[in-house]
């Protein structure tokens, strides 16, 4: 009796431990998810055709990396109940913070650009013409936010995150060699040696994974959310877990591609999805649909951070609790900024493919800017006390700044000197 | 619409007002070293856009 007693304590807690998890979860998975948006997709696709399996070691690296640079956000936007914006602002002056905000708004639109190429791509596949998929798009980002509500909103984000994960069953279909996967992908090398593609390749898996949105939108949702200190334990988690599940996801994209398309150049998650059709209906299907989410995914986040960013500098009532009379300018912006990216996808000729994989590099390249300013936040003793960073957390930091510093400089070294890697 | 670019500019130049003094202090070497970034960063960025539009012409 005594044992069953026990048991069901232990269930019982373990039930109330899920529920909270429950109503914490969110801006970390969403973030993290939403990381593998329409550039990410084409990103995994192309490295898995063009690398195969070789690069799946690489991927892993990268799910600490992600952990580590989105949990200070966590600390931060808990602590102070401000977005990275104001915090920046705040602790560095205008100077500096309207080169944070500048850079943010122009690496968030070109990603928004980014998410209207993959969206349209994949229902191309299907006959939808692009303009069709841009003001439906916009049309059905407009319901999702003026509902009026954040909890709404980041319930049907998470229906969202869940069809990202539509690649796993993909990937199980193509029947791909387990031991190849091991021995291949788990053993760290550098494929074809060290050359600009590779660099290219890098940085843009490195772009997809984190990026300076993430930051600014994961702070600004954990405010938006009204998390509180006590809930900081909860938000690692609930980021320890989507930095899993944005690698895992991309590493059976990687897979997909790497198994059927080995040894092709992809251009687009698009194309790849073309060719999957040709080897196996489904997949092919699945993969446009997973594009067209990711997208959709990548879009709704990524529009947010820029009006949640501007909100908070010009102290325009920014909260998606607020209904578009209470909050115009929150609304105006977000729209503004969707609108003008779905424009641009409809210009003739524009070379899209090569706009997306740009958008990855330059992303990567601006991030050390804003991590460099989050971390001196988060080692300011006054406004964070006990949850400042630690030694560790300092070195880590670090060590991922000056990586992404190392690689930019390679890709930028290897432009100018195209014969140097070769 | 001058009337709007007129109330933007006010609106900037509060923010600047307001945000006019850092909170954190940095030192001299911090500062330096964060604009050497800021310049790199920018320049390699203009490398790229250089490759982009290599690779479009």
């Amino acid at each position: 009796m005594n044992v069953f007693a026990k048991l069901y304590y232990r269930l019982r807690k373990m039930w109330k431990a899920i529920r909270l998890y429950l109503v914490i979860a969110g801006p970390g998975i969403v973030v993290m998810v939403a990381d593998n948006d329409a550039g990410g997709i084409t990103t995994y696709a192309a490295t898995g055709a063009k690398y195969g399996y070789h690069l799946i070691w690489f991927l892993l690296l990268l799910i600490p990396v992600a952990y580590y640079v989105q949990e200070m956000t966590v600390r931060l936007g808990a602590v102070t109940k401000r977005g990275l914006a104001e915090a920046i602002f705040d602790g560095f002056g205008a100077t500096w913070g309207w080169f944070a905000l500048i850079d943010l708004m122009l690496v968030n639109w070109l990603t928004l650009v980014t998410e209207f190429i993959g969206m349209t791509a994949a229902l191309h596949i299907f006959g939808v013409p692009p303009w069709l998929t841009v003001s439906g798009v916009v049309l059905l980002m407009g319901i999702i936010v003026l509902n009026g509500r954040y909890w709404t909103w980041e319930k049907i984000a998470l229906l969202f995150c869940a069809l990202n994960l539509i690649y796993i069953p993909g990937a199980f279909m193509i029947h791909p060699s387990v031991s190849d996967i091991l021995k291949n992908g788990l053993i760290p090398n550098f494929p074809g040696g060290f050359n600009g593609q590779l660099f290219f390749f890098l940085m843009a898996n490195i772009g997809t994974t984190i990026a300076p949105w993430m930051l600014f939108f994961q702070q600004s949702a954990v405010v938006d959310k009204g998390m509180q200190e006590k809930d900081i334990p909860w938000g690692k988690f609930d980021t320890l877990l989507g930095s899993a599940l944005t690698v895992v996801v991309a590493i059976f994209i990687v897979i997909v591609t790497g198994t059927t398309l080995n040894g092709t150049d992809i251009e687009s998650a698009g194309q790849a999805a073309q060719h999957l059709m040709q080897t196996d209906r489904y997949v092919g299907t699945f993969m446009a649909i997973g594009l067209f989410d990711a997208g959709l995914l990548g879009a709704i986040c990524i529009s947010l951070a820029s009006s949640w960013a501007f909100g908070e500098i010009f102290g325009w009532a920014h909260s998606l609790n607020q209904n578009i009379k209470q909050a115009p300018w929150f609304y105006a912006s977000y729209f503004f900024a969707l609108i003008t990216s779905g424009l641009v996808v409809l210009i003739p000729g524009a070379p899209l493919v090569l706009i997306t994989l740009f958008v990855q590099v330059i992303a990567v390249t601006l991030l050390p800017a804003a991590l460099v300013f989050l971390i001196l936040l988060l080692n300011d003793r006054p406004t964070m006390g006990d949850y400042r960073n630690s030694g560790w957390q300092n070195l880590i930091g670090g060590f991922i700044v000056a990586c992404i510093v190392v690689l930019s400089s390679l890709y930028g070294i290897s432009i100018m000197f195209p014969n140097l890697f070769q | 619409m001058r009337t709007s670019l007129r109330r933007l500019h006010r609106k900037i130049g509060e923010i600047n007002q307001r945000y006019r003094e850092p909170r954190i202090e940095m030192s001299r070497g911090v500062r330096a070293a964060l604009e050497f970034l800021r310049i790199y960063l920018l320049f390699l960025v203009c490398l790229m856009v250089y490759k982009f539009i290599l690779l479009v012409s």
